[in-house]
């Protein structure tokens, strides 16, 4: 192939990865943002949402659309109610301390991995994508689901960003992240905020996971590699920046893609964690992040 | 820090005499319970233990699932029959979950922890490299049901037998004539980088070379990868037929972006049935693949001049006429790999009958009673088609079909002799010391 269509093909693929790995991150982001603590779980309800959506789509016959449309409602906020109860239950009691947390987490991680594997099993189960349509460049052809998951994390990103900066809520969220003690003094729930934050990192990598699913399968053991790149985005984009975690994503996504498409996987990798480790050499707080107070 | 409760201290013991004579009660009371109490009649009616090493669970699940049930069914029809040597058969499974770390301390846990005669059933070909040295160590025949070529080259140990299943090297040579003269002479190759992804690596292009075609690209992809879009811009423009054999959760994915990257404006497909064990071919997405041609080591589908031993394989096993579990027609079998289990059941108690196998302390008898074994002939032991059996390589050799997707089906259009698959032996487990 030609390089200007195999560069085409490359960014094509390496902007799929970055608008799922944006939303990931940005769920991560937010709940170290704001709470200050690491989800280390997270890649696990990127999981949920991708084995919930196929629970879904699957009871409801008919059109995929429908069932997939169903999956992208129901799945985010189901794995979100599963994060409250998990913070609930086990972070608030450590009072969010960061080593405890991350033990904890862990923790969290195995249970969840485990209780998918015993009730979904271990097989990849497919879900059928809300629509089919192959796109017919006069070199390759590519699918059209694949550019509409662009375009809906792109929406998503802007609706987040919005609600960020734009409602109360947001500036709730952003008065917690800035200063906790002060936050507190002024009258915020924050013990409530922290709940709603948590969940809402959850629900974020679901609604990832559910837009990713009918591309590739829902497996229990998926969780890991989100994980991993969520890490990356996140500290090279810096903690608590949404703007930074955009970059970041978009940065190590098409990276991913070319690099990938060019070289192999593993040099891309290889490339992504040289990035983490210069960062934290030159730069710790990240590309676009504050200094913690 | 300082001892402050005194759990250390010996002076400051509490255990009074009563508290030690209920403990020692206890203990016996449960060392006399039942389970640990062994078998005391005499040992002939103990049943024989199979330690069946499964991939229950990691990247092997899909194939661990139906290795359990096909060799479920076998050790039920065997145990109807009378057993091996009039004792019943028992499997004990343990899940390695697809690791060859984890196989490893699964074959010691059989050998001496659960004491079984055997450890049969492994089929990931990097989990039988890394079992295997665990089972020479410990001297407990290992019948693995992997296709991989690392039993016949006589790398691995002397206690390893691959008798129910033939191995990578055997199926390509049995291909290639076909593939040169139906499909094309440049072939790309896809496959997955690990062991067994290798011996299709090594074993396909002097195959072809011998038969006027040539491999003009090899393309290796991680087993655990989820993406595949990015290796297809490798594959040159001149290539006539696309070779492809995949493993991995991600299977399904493999074969849609092949379709989405192609179209209909492809080349020729020749694929092993690892691409797509346990995914429905009327996947949506898989439509492309309609006219292409599968490798197939038992046919998936029923085929109409199915021997009655195959018929009857077919429903002790539970899969109807699409290869599917009966009552569940999305659960699609692992056709091409499951009879594996069934014919190495079988293989093991000819091999136990012939050396009088008593126990464990006959293991040495068995592996020599096993080498000993010429054929197999095609029967209700043997659904899958005759085999021979080379005891100095300990891998037997097998019939193979091709398959071509037509209608919604796969239809078998081709099937090979057990010569065109033979090959030289590379080395003699038999001038091992047991």
């Amino acid at each position: 192939m030609h390089f200007g269509p195999h560069l085409l093909l490359a960014a094509l693929e390496g902007l799929v990865t970055s608008a799922v790995l944006a939303l990931t991150a940005l769920g991560l982001s937010l709940v170290f943002g704001v709470m200050r603590i690491v989800n280390v779980a997270h890649g696990e309800f990127f999981m949920l949402g991708a084995v919930l959506a196929w629970a879904i789509s699957t009871a409801i016959s008919g059109h995929p659309a429908i069932g997939f449309a169903a999956a992208l409602v129901i799945a985010p906020l189901l794995v979100g109610l599963i994060a409250f109860l998990a913070e609930w239950l086990v972070l608030r009691r450590l009072n969010y301390n960061p080593e405890s947390t991350i033990v904890a987490t862990i923790g969290m991680l195995y249970i969840i991995q485990q209780l998918a594997l015993t009730f979904y099993g271990p097989e990849a189960r497919p879900v059928e994508p809300p629509f089919s349509y192959r796109i017919l460049l006069p070199w390759f052809g590519y699918s059209g689901y694949k550019l509409s998951v662009v375009a809906a994390s792109a929406i998503l990103l802007v609706v987040t960003w919005l609600v960020l900066t734009r409602t109360r809520i947001g500036l709730i969220m952003r008065a917690t992240q800035y200063d906790r003690e002060t936050a507190q003094a002024f009258g915020i729930p924050v013990e409530r905020v922290y709940a709603g934050v948590f969940a809402i990192g959850a629900m974020l990598a679901a609604i990832a996971a559910v837009l990713i699913v009918p591309i590739s399968q829902a497996h229990y053991l998926m969780g890991q590699d989100p994980l991993l790149l969520s890490f990356i985005v996140v500290i090279i984009g810096g903690l608590g920046s949404l703007r930074g975690t955009v970059v970041a994503a978009v940065l190590i996504g098409l990276s991913d893609g070319i690099v990938s498409m060019f070289f192999s996987p593993t040099l891309a990798k290889i490339i992504a964690t040289l990035a983490v480790a210069m960062v934290l050499v030159f730069r710790p707080q990240g590309l676009f992040g504050t200094t913690p107070r | 820090m300082a001892d402050k409760n005194g759990f250390f201290d010996l002076s400051r013991t509490t255990l009074s005499r009563r508290t030690a004579l209920k403990g020692i009660a206890a203990g016996a009371g449960l060392a006399l319970a039942p389970g640990f109490v062994r078998y005391s009649q005499a040992q002939s009616s103990a049943p024989i233990k199979i330690g069946f090493q499964s991939h229950r669970t990691g990247i092997g699940a899909a194939y661990g699932r139906w290795y359990e049930k096909t060799s479920a069914a076998a050790v039920k029809a065997i145990n109807d029959a009378g057993g091996i040597g009039g004792r019943q058969v028992e499997l004990v499974i343990e899940d390695d979950g697809t690791d060859p770390a984890r196989g490893a301390e699964v074959v010691n846990k059989f050998a001496k922890q659960h004491k079984t005669d055997i450890v049969f059933g492994t089929l990931f070909s990097h989990v039988v490299i890394g079992s295997a040295p665990a089972a020479g160590e410990n001297k407990i025949p290992y019948f693995v049901v992997s296709e991989g070529h690392h039993v016949a080259s006589t790398k691995l140990n002397r206690y390893v037998f691959q008798p129910g299943i033939t191995d990578v090297k055997s199926q390509i040579q049995s291909m290639a004539p076909w593939i040169a003269a139906n499909a094309g002479k440049k072939v790309t190759q896809i496959f997955p980088d690990f062991a067994f992804g290798y011996d299709h690596r090594d074993y396909l292009p002097p195959a072809l070379k011998a038969q006027g075609a040539d491999v003009i690209a090899q393309i290796a992809i991680p087993p655990t990868e989820s993406s595949f879009t990015k290796y297809f811009p490798q594959i040159p423009a001149e290539t006539e037929v696309i070779y492809h054999v995949m493993v991995g959760p991600a299977v399904l994915t493999f074969v849609k972006e092949l379709g989405e990257f192609y179209g209909s404006q492809r080349p020729q497909l020749f694929g092993f049935m690892d691409s797509l064990e346990a995914v429905d071919i009327n996947s949506p997405g898989l439509e492309f693949l309609d006219g292409s041609h599968f490798w197939e080591g038992s046919p998936r589908y029923a085929q109409p001049d199915d021997s009655a031993a195959q018929k009857a394989y077919r429903a002790a096993v539970g899969i109807d006429d699409n290869g599917a579990a009966v009552g569940d027609a999305k659960d699609i079998s692992t056709a091409s790999h499951m009879f594996g289990c069934w014919e190495t059941l079988y293989v093991v108690k000819k091999a136990m009958e012939d050396a009088g196998y008593k126990g464990p302390e006959d293991r040495a008898k068995l592996v020599e009673a096993t080498e000993a074994l010429k054929e197999f002939a095609e029967g209700p032991e043997h659904p899958q088609g005759p085999k021979t059996f080379n005891g100095k390589i300990h891998q037997c050799f097998g019939i193979q079909n091709i398959s071509k997707v037509e209608g919604g089906k796969l239809k078998v259009v081709h099937k090979t002799k057990i010569e065109d698959g033979l090959y030289e032996p590379e080395g003699d487990y038999t001038t091992q010391a047991l």
